[in-house]
């Protein structure tokens, strides 16, 4: 074996260079060694492994910047091992976990031990996100620029807003000095207290504690205006209602650095999906309404809203197993994340290309990351899909350790053949 | 009474005549009498190194030291200064007394006032005490310290420290570094520097640099090592340990290791650099001990010496203005 190895008669999509055709990818020492458009390579030595690939789709790895696991400290939930074999199953090579774990990612040695153990595992590649204040409590600033040279890709406190916004600022203003990017969960807390869905006829009608909308809206407002004050940069994680993205459309018209992400449940689901009262469907934020929804996926379309994110949150059966106010909120989705997005393509709502840049070179090139992209040079972290292939989904037979999927018992279409990671395949094959 | 002592007439030459009649702020004053002030103290330097100390410039004055924040060496400082000009000196404390039962500055003021001062030295907490205060006495009110306004006496103690040190301060390049937010003693040293001709950079995280404190006329940089580079001098503020734990900066190992002055960071700065500190010093926090012991850079024990110098100079030409009203 040379250790070279060609994927020919494949179906190359890459977002990052625009192009989607027929074509074939070399892979040498872990690194795309060469990409051919149009047809096959030519001649290759003999000792080559060759993937024919029938015609399916190639694409780069998938890039998931929100992924929860239980590690360290509630590994009952996931562990980063049980999360990144969902991963590789579902086609995404990169995750970046968040850091409000037990204890929180907020100094260095966590970070560094996160990054110890995703080598040991060796399977996808795993970065963690920093906390922006100790404990992911809002109250005091963590150890930013310690945490950023230790390798944490961004800083965030994940579900909790900061509210104490003289906090927020400092720590927009600190992270901006480190090149440290912040993320930032737009909910106001005292609208949002309690509820467990969003308000509206549905919740009224179900009897559910609701929060409005516009509790995204306010927050988001604030922290928009924060970045005005600072000129720091802002990831909005997870853009929801139609209100918010009117506000976040008026400051990127105005020249702010801000980037926005939605999840694939918001993109997928609405209120009316609880049904009878399906915690499995219980996220957070809530899921909201169609018209909510309809905009999302708008803002995705036209490419206001540049990145999708699993918003991967294992929970398991003992927390979802509740009457719904009381159940833990959360969907496991590393596994689904890329035929739940492939609907949209299948709908004719989306363009391939467009959806796939959400997943791959868009959160690449946000996080300064050389993968994501079918460029010679670039790692080899690739999938294979059929992207007609139906699938039905067992939440049992998910590889996450929490079965948490609200997507359970649907059809989609798309299937992960092979999952490649530096040259290694992970999964299938 | 005294024997004058050797060098005592050549210092009274320097002596000019100050148009002021208080000391409140770097700002107030102008190249000349900087330059005349820094002259005077010069010569106050070898007097204070001389067996015997004490003039007579002073007799007959009454100076009080009204320090409502506590301050040893600078309220020391000041007390030796007017001892060895002569004068009758009162240490007054009232935070420990009076401003505790309900006294407002102003009325603390009335009352000390009608003791008949000469000079009034004031240490307050808050921006602004000093001329508040200046303006309800008939006596000369000096600024030691007015909350995160200014301490005008350390620039000036500053600035003939580094006089000596380099022959010069028109050219110098000064690295202010630290907790500037919060620092009186930056303010004066960037009004007076400039005035003096110096560049002067602020370095330090965002969160302890003023908001729009670009627009005074200085560089400001967020890495250490790329506002250090090439300085002549750098000098380091104190940092209060508990706006380090996460609210103003994360923690104090983090602060160290991107704002703290070591060997590594100060090789980035000219050969012939020097270090400063208004004291009192973290040790490990924003300066390693290494280099603020190490006398061949730093400038910290000169610094103090000259403190007394600097302040007699001040007392001095306060002093012979009030005997012109007189």
């Amino acid at each position: 074996m040379s250790g070279v190895t060609a994927f020919v008669n494949v179906r190359l999509v890459d977002p990052a260079s625009g192009y989607d055709g027929p074509g074939s990818l070399i892979v040498a020492e872990g690194v795309i060694a060469d990409v051919v458009q149009g047809g096959a390579p030519k001649a290759l030595a003999k000792d080559v492994e060759i993937i024919d690939g029938k015609g399916a789709m190639l694409l780069p790895g998938l890039v998931d910047i929100r992924v929860k696991t239980g590690e360290p400290g509630s590994e009952t939930k996931e562990t980063l091992k049980s999360a990144a074999l969902a991963a590789a199953a579902g086609g995404v090579t990169s995750m970046v976990v968040q850091p409000d774990t037990h204890p929180a990612v907020d100094e260095p040695s966590v970070v560094d031990f996160i990054l110890r153990r995703a080598r040991d595992i060796e399977l996808v590649k795993v970065y963690p996100a920093g906390a922006a204040t100790k404990g992911a409590q809002g109250q005091r600033m963590a150890e930013i620029g310690l945490m950023a040279e230790a390798g944490c890709l961004y800083i965030t406190d994940a579900d909790r807003p900061i509210v104490d916004s003289k906090v927020l600022r400092r720590v927009l203003s600190y992270a901006k000095a480190f090149g440290v990017l912040v993320a930032h969960r737009p909910a106001d807390p005292w609208l949002t207290a309690g509820a467990a869905a969003s308000e509206g006829e549905f919740a009224s009608r179900m009897g559910l504690p609701g929060s409005p909308a516009i509790a995204e809206k306010i927050m988001l407002e604030r922290d928009l205006a924060l970045v005005e004050l600072t000129g720091a940069r802002l990831l909005v994680d997870q853009l929801t209602t139609a209100d918010a993205i009117q506000s976040f459309r008026r400051a990127r018209a105005k020249g702010l650095p801000v980037t926005a992400t939605t999840s694939i449940n918001h993109l997928s689901f609405n209120e009316i999906d609880i049904g009878d009262y399906r915690t499995f469907c219980k996220v957070e934020p809530p899921l909201r309404s169609e018209d909510d929804r309809q905009a999302v996926i708008e803002a995705v379309a036209t490419g206001l809203i540049e990145i999708v994110v699993s918003a991967h949150a294992p929970a398991p059966a003992e927390d979802k197993r509740l009457p719904y106010d009381e159940a833990a909120p959360g969907a496991v989705g590393l596994q689904t994340l890329l035929p739940a997005l492939l609907t949209f393509h299948h709908e004719g709502r989306i363009p391939l290309i467009d959806l796939i840049r959400t997943v791959t070179s868009a959160p690449a090139d946000l996080l300064g990351l050389p993968q994501g992209r079918l460029a010679k040079g670039a790692p080899a972290d690739l999938v294979l899909c059929d992207i007609n292939a139906p699938i039905l989904i067992d939440a049992d037979k998910l590889l996450s350790k929490s079965k948490n999927s609200p997507f359970d018992g649907r059809r989609l279409q798309g299937k992960v053949l092979r999952t490649v990671v530096d040259g290694r395949t992970v999964f299938g094959g | 009474m005294n024997t004058a002592p050797p060098g005592l007439n050549e210092v009274l030459q320097r002596t000019f005549s100050f148009p002021k009649k208080h000391f409140l702020s770097a700002t107030d004053l102008n190249e000349v009498e900087v330059a005349n002030l820094l002259d005077l103290a010069d010569g106050f330097v070898s007097l204070n190194r001389q067996t015997s100390k004490k003039l007579d410039l002073l007799k007959g004055r009454t100076l009080m030291n009204l320090f409502f924040e506590n301050s040893t060496r600078t309220q020391s400082s000041f007390e030796l200064a007017g001892k060895r000009l002569g004068a009758d000196v009162v240490n007054m404390s009232p935070r420990s007394s009076s401003i505790s039962k309900g006294e407002t500055l102003i009325d603390t003021a009335v009352t000390l006032n009608a003791m008949q001062p000469d000079l009034l030295v004031v240490r307050h907490a808050s921006s602004g005490a000093a001329s508040l205060l200046s303006q309800k006495v008939s006596c000369s009110v000096v600024n030691a310290g007015d909350g995160q306004h200014e301490h005008p006496t350390q620039a000036l103690l500053d600035a003939l420290s580094m006089r000596r040190a380099f022959g010069r301060i028109a050219g110098l390049k000064v690295a202010i570094c630290g907790d500037v937010m919060h620092s009186r003693v930056a303010r004066s040293n960037i009004a007076l520097l400039q005035m003096l001709g110096a560049e002067v950079r602020l370095v330090g995280p965002p969160t302890l640099i003023p908001p729009q404190a670009d627009r005074w006329n200085v560089a400001i940089f967020h890495d250490m090592r790329e506002g250090i580079a090439g300085c002549d001098v750098v000098m380091m503020l104190r940092l209060q340990l508990e706006r380090m734990d996460g609210v103003m900066a994360p923690s104090q190992r983090e602060y160290f290791r991107f704002f703290g002055l070591d060997r590594e960071k100060l090789a980035c700065a000219a050969p012939h650099v020097r270090v400063m500190h208004p004291g009192p010093m973290n040790r490990g926090v924003e300066i390693d001990s290494d280099v603020a012991d190490d006398l061949s850079v730093s400038l910290i024990q000169d610094q103090v010496e000259m403190g007394v110098a600097a302040r007699m100079a001040v007392l001095t030409s306060l002093a012979a203005r009030l005997e012109n009203d007189r």
